[in-house]
């Protein structure tokens, strides 16, 4: 049904809209690509001609291609036998597993990499572990370079291919497979010719999540990369230096890159398009594994799983009560206190860090959850008045402007921002943001709205079309048909991905790190400062607070959205 | 003046034209049924009723005022959706209530009203009941009661059974029009359920492909199909593909087959229906092609062997092929017909009916 609403309105919300992306997404990329043409003034190659002839930035291309294709399979062989495990069969301990699965999702990158360092860094608790019981004179491994980046992108991305898989293999008809059988098809080939070919579209959207997640690692690459160059870390490196231009540069090809692959990917799902069987369809059953070896096996491998995945969350956990000093060659700490959340809690210096993380976080997500009503309202109900302005491809601009924040790595939202907003310009209307409080805010909103308008349009598409017409023929009208119908169906959604932008924002670290200032220093940066101190307690303790935070908050958006 | 009355209404979806040129009249207090295979339109015209869709071209009138253009929270119509649209946030009262709400009712009056209509559907005291707590006939109740609260001034019905097993289907439809008599409705009803139609509405409209092919009484539309489509669409029919003779009298119609070459004649009111050497159908029912093991005489009388019979418990359907002329016939009983037996076929005129075009 056509929402008539008041041509005014849309004009308010149009207005709105255009101005957000106009100042949030088209001029700071803009003004990054066109000063990466630039220098002194006039228009040149020469910032391309001089990082394309280095060998360095050359070697970080291809080495952060090769980790995010690397890491791609690596997940998809953990994730995706994993998925066929426990949504087509059941044992001992698989709820208990499914449960955990997604753990990785939620740890901040940041808070991910320093448990893995306790956990198997060359003075973690494995290494030194081992060390002790086989009385070696060194450390039995060194978590550094390719080896240690592969092992934590598995360990942090194979979730994607897991929870897509599983999500892909729910909605395929049971009774597909069991025409297939009947057709005499083995249970292999009905894997091969009837399972994975309808899988592609979730394989496929689960390749472009951890190849763009691999491409904009920052933290891992940062604390144990080694020797390996990549261009976060390039990126990162050229600004600390001072090298404006050529982070600018860098930037750019980073961009290109990230959103090259988002093309590539989309343009090759769109072709795997499958119609969705609208006949009814056998419920899916799980098979009980019957024969006591596989049974057996199963759940062996379910353990394993849970105990990895686990096991660098404990071991924060355990770190975070060691007592300063009390954690050198031996395999556990061995002194515990509280002092270290004392510290957290008491210090005037932590406090002021985590009250800056969470105002900042909160505005971030509140402004998302109000501009996400926003864009909805506006794509269902700004047609002529968009049309008229921005002819008939407007809702396919509006959504592609909307996801460009989405696509683009944290280092390149900073550093266009930062670029964008360094000092203020009457002609385009500009303000000065860096050094201010506000920076932080704005990257965080401009990174995660389109998290929080992909949660509002899928609450928005599960609302059946037929409840607004028939409030309209009840006498509703637009707008007691959204207060009364369409925003108590859908408001728990857009809550749930607000929540969820909160706490991804409340850990965030890359972009944070580009641009933060003293008056907003997150709780982030705590994190990597304590940890350059050697404050291991200290630093595990910020760790936990976070990912009691997040749980948390991922219990009541979970909460909110079975709430219906 | 018509109670309701759409005028050349058209409406395209992309390069397809739903609905083409529909003109009807719906006199008040009418049961008025759109019947017709599925994608023919009819869902599109009710919308376009309800105010949901907006037509191309063509205009509705209500009452004898345009409401075309007038949104349908603004139109008063109460509607049962296919798949009820109950509000799943709110429970069987707050649902009924809906529409009373959104008119400013006080409160006793709202309760009056909710309970009286719960009553009239036979849900009284289910008021605190979640939606998804209903079954699929009690929830169907709640959509009618949320029509009817509202007092409607016309009663909107898109194929409201459908999705109900089939003694609840015959059961609900008897009530349904009952109810709608008591109170004094007009209501449209939307189906491609012949049999439903015929049972419910007091005049019919078939629709096929987008363009209204016939309207009339039940028994009218069966019986005198004006259209092949209608013909084919309403029930079986045998279609017999002929030609007008030239001897043939302006009252009486004599026509050869062309499968099978068979001279048949009947009636014959338009002279313009039939013109001359043009091929025409001649439609009769099942039930209506006789047949007889002996000869009597009877007009239309022809020589044929059976070549199947499918049992169906009370009824057989027998097809017979009279010299390449493939023919149906409806019978009660099988006593004494065999496959392969000759036998006779009699097309009696007054039930061989001509065909548009």
């Amino acid at each position: 049904m056509k929402i008539r609403g008041h041509p005014w309105q849309s004009a308010a919300l149009l207005l709105i809209t255009v101005v957000v992306l106009l100042y949030g997404v088209v001029y700071p990329n803009l003004s990054v690509v066109v000063s990466s043409f630039q220098r002194g003034g006039g228009w040149t190659l020469a910032n391309y001609r001089e990082i394309l002839s280095q060998r360095v930035v050359i070697e970080s291309i291809v080495s952060s291609l090769g980790l995010a294709i690397g890491t791609v399979v690596l997940c998809a062989i953990v994730g995706v036998p994993l998925a066929f495990l426990f949504e087509r069969f059941t044992f001992p301990g698989r709820r208990f597993f499914a449960a955990l699965a997604a753990l990785p999702l939620v740890l901040p990158p940041l808070v991910g990499t320093v448990a893995f360092i306790f956990l198997c860094g060359e003075s973690g608790i494995l290494a030194h572990g081992i060390q002790n019981l086989l009385k070696l004179q060194n450390p039995p491994w060194r978590l550094r370079g390719w080896p240690a980046l592969l092992l934590f992108h598995t360990y942090t991305m194979y979730p994607f291919f897991y929870v897509l898989t599983g999500a892909g293999l729910r909605r395929i008809d049971a009774s597909l497979a069991e025409a297939a059988r009947s057709l005499g098809a083995s249970s292999f080939t009905v894997v091969r010719r009837v399972l994975l070919p309808q899988l592609t579209p979730s394989l496929l959207a689960a390749a472009l999540l951890t190849f763009m997640t691999s491409m904009a690692s920052f933290s891992a690459p940062l604390l144990f990369g080694g020797g390996v160059r990549m261009l976060t870390l390039e990126i990162f490196g050229a600004r600390q230096r001072g090298d404006f231009a050529m982070a600018i540069t860098e930037t750019v090809v980073l961009a290109v890159i990230s959103l090259a692959a988002l093309i590539v990917f989309q343009r090759y799902e769109g072709t795997r398009k499958f119609a969705a069987a609208a006949m009814k369809g056998a419920p899916r059953r799980r098979a009980n594994i019957g024969s006591g070896a596989a049974r057996v096996l199963a759940t062996i491998v379910a353990m394993f799983f849970a105990i990895v995945l686990v096991l660098p969350v404990a071991t924060l956990f355990l770190v975070s009560f060691a007592q300063e000093g009390s954690w050198t060659t031996q395999t556990l700490p061995v002194a515990y206190t509280f002092a270290n959340y004392k510290r957290l809690f008491g210090d005037a210096h932590a406090s002021e860090v985590f009250f800056n993380s969470f105002t900042m976080s909160a505005i971030a997500a509140a402004a998302a959850l109000v501009w996400s009503f926003c864009i909805v309202a506006l794509l269902r109900r700004g047609g002529r008045t968009a049309s008229r302005f921005f002819g008939e491809g407007w809702r396919r601009l509006l959504s592609l402007l909307v996801l460009v924040p989405w696509a683009l790595p944290g280092t390149v939202v900073a550093v266009s921002v930062a670029e964008a907003y360094g000092q203020s310009s009457a002609l385009l209307g500009s303000f000065v943001l860096v050094g201010t409080f506000w920076i932080l805010p704005v990257v965080y909103f401009l990174r995660f709205m389109p998290l929080v308008v992909r949660a509002l349009q899928a609450s928005m598409e599960q609302v059946d079309p037929t409840l607004e017409e028939a409030a309209g023929s009840l006498g509703a009208r637009a707008w007691q048909r959204f207060v009364r119908v369409t925003l108590p169906l859908v408001w728990p959604g857009a809550v749930a991905g607000g929540l969820l932008a909160f706490v991804i924002a409340l850990g965030e670290y890359v972009a944070s790190v580009l641009v933060f200032v003293p008056a907003n220093r997150p709780i982030s940066i705590a994190i990597a400062s304590e940890l350059r101190d050697f404050n291991l307690g200290a630093a595990a303790a910020y760790g936990v607070v976070l990912i009691v935070i997040i749980s948390i908050s991922m219990m009541v958006a979970g909460r909110l959205e079975r709430w219906r | 003046m018509a109670f309701l009355s759409l005028k050349n209404v058209s409406r395209s979806f992309g390069s397809t034209r739903a609905v083409a040129d529909v003109s009807l009249d719906v006199a008040q207090g009418e049961f008025f049924g759109l019947l017709g295979p599925s994608g023919c339109g009819k869902t599109t015209t009710l919308r376009m009723i309800a105010g949901l869709e907006k037509p191309d071209s063509g205009s509705i009138e209500f009452q004898g005022s345009d409401i075309t253009n007038l949104p349908p929270e603004r139109r008063g119509f109460g509607m049962v959706f296919q798949n009820y649209a109950l509000f799943p946030h709110l429970n069987v009262f707050e649902n009924v209530a809906f529409g009373l709400r959104a008119r400013h009712k006080t409160k006793a009056e709202m309760e009056e009203r909710v309970t009286s209509a719960l009553e009239l559907v036979q849900l009284p005291g289910y008021g605190k009941r979640a939606v998804d707590e209903l079954s699929g006939g009690q929830q169907q109740r709640v959509a009618i009661a949320r029509a009817i609260a509202i007092e409607p001034a016309l009663l909107l019905f898109d194929e409201p059974l459908s999705n109900l097993d089939v003694s609840l289907r015959e059961e609900t439809r008897s009530e349904l029009r009952e109810l709608v008599t008591r109170l004094g409705l007009t209501a449209v009803y939307v189906t491609h359920d012949q049999e439903e139609a015929f049972a419910l509405c007091d005049r019919i409209s078939v629709m096929v492909g987008g363009k209204l092919m016939q309207t009339g009484r039940p028994r009218e539309l069966y019986e005198q199909p004006a259209e092949i489509s209608v013909a084919s669409f309403l029930g079986r029919n045998n279609l017999i593909k002929a030609m007008r003779l030239s001897s043939s009298k302006t009252s009486e119609g004599e026509f050869k087959t062309l499968e099978g070459e068979h001279t048949l004649r009947l009636p014959v009111k338009h002279e313009d229906l039939a013109p001359l050497n043009k091929p025409v159908y001649l439609a009769i029912r099942p039930e209506h092609v006789q047949l007889s093991t002996s000869s009597n005489g009877a007009t239309n009388t022809l020589p044929a062997t059976i070549r199947e019979i499918v049992f169906f418990g009370a009824t057989s359907t027998v097809h017979v092929d009279a010299n390449g002329l493939l023919l149906e016939s409806l019978v009660l009983g099988t006593n004494g017909l065999k496959v392969n037996q000759p036998c006779n076929v009699i097309l009696s005129p007054e039930h061989l009916t001509l065909l548009k075009n």
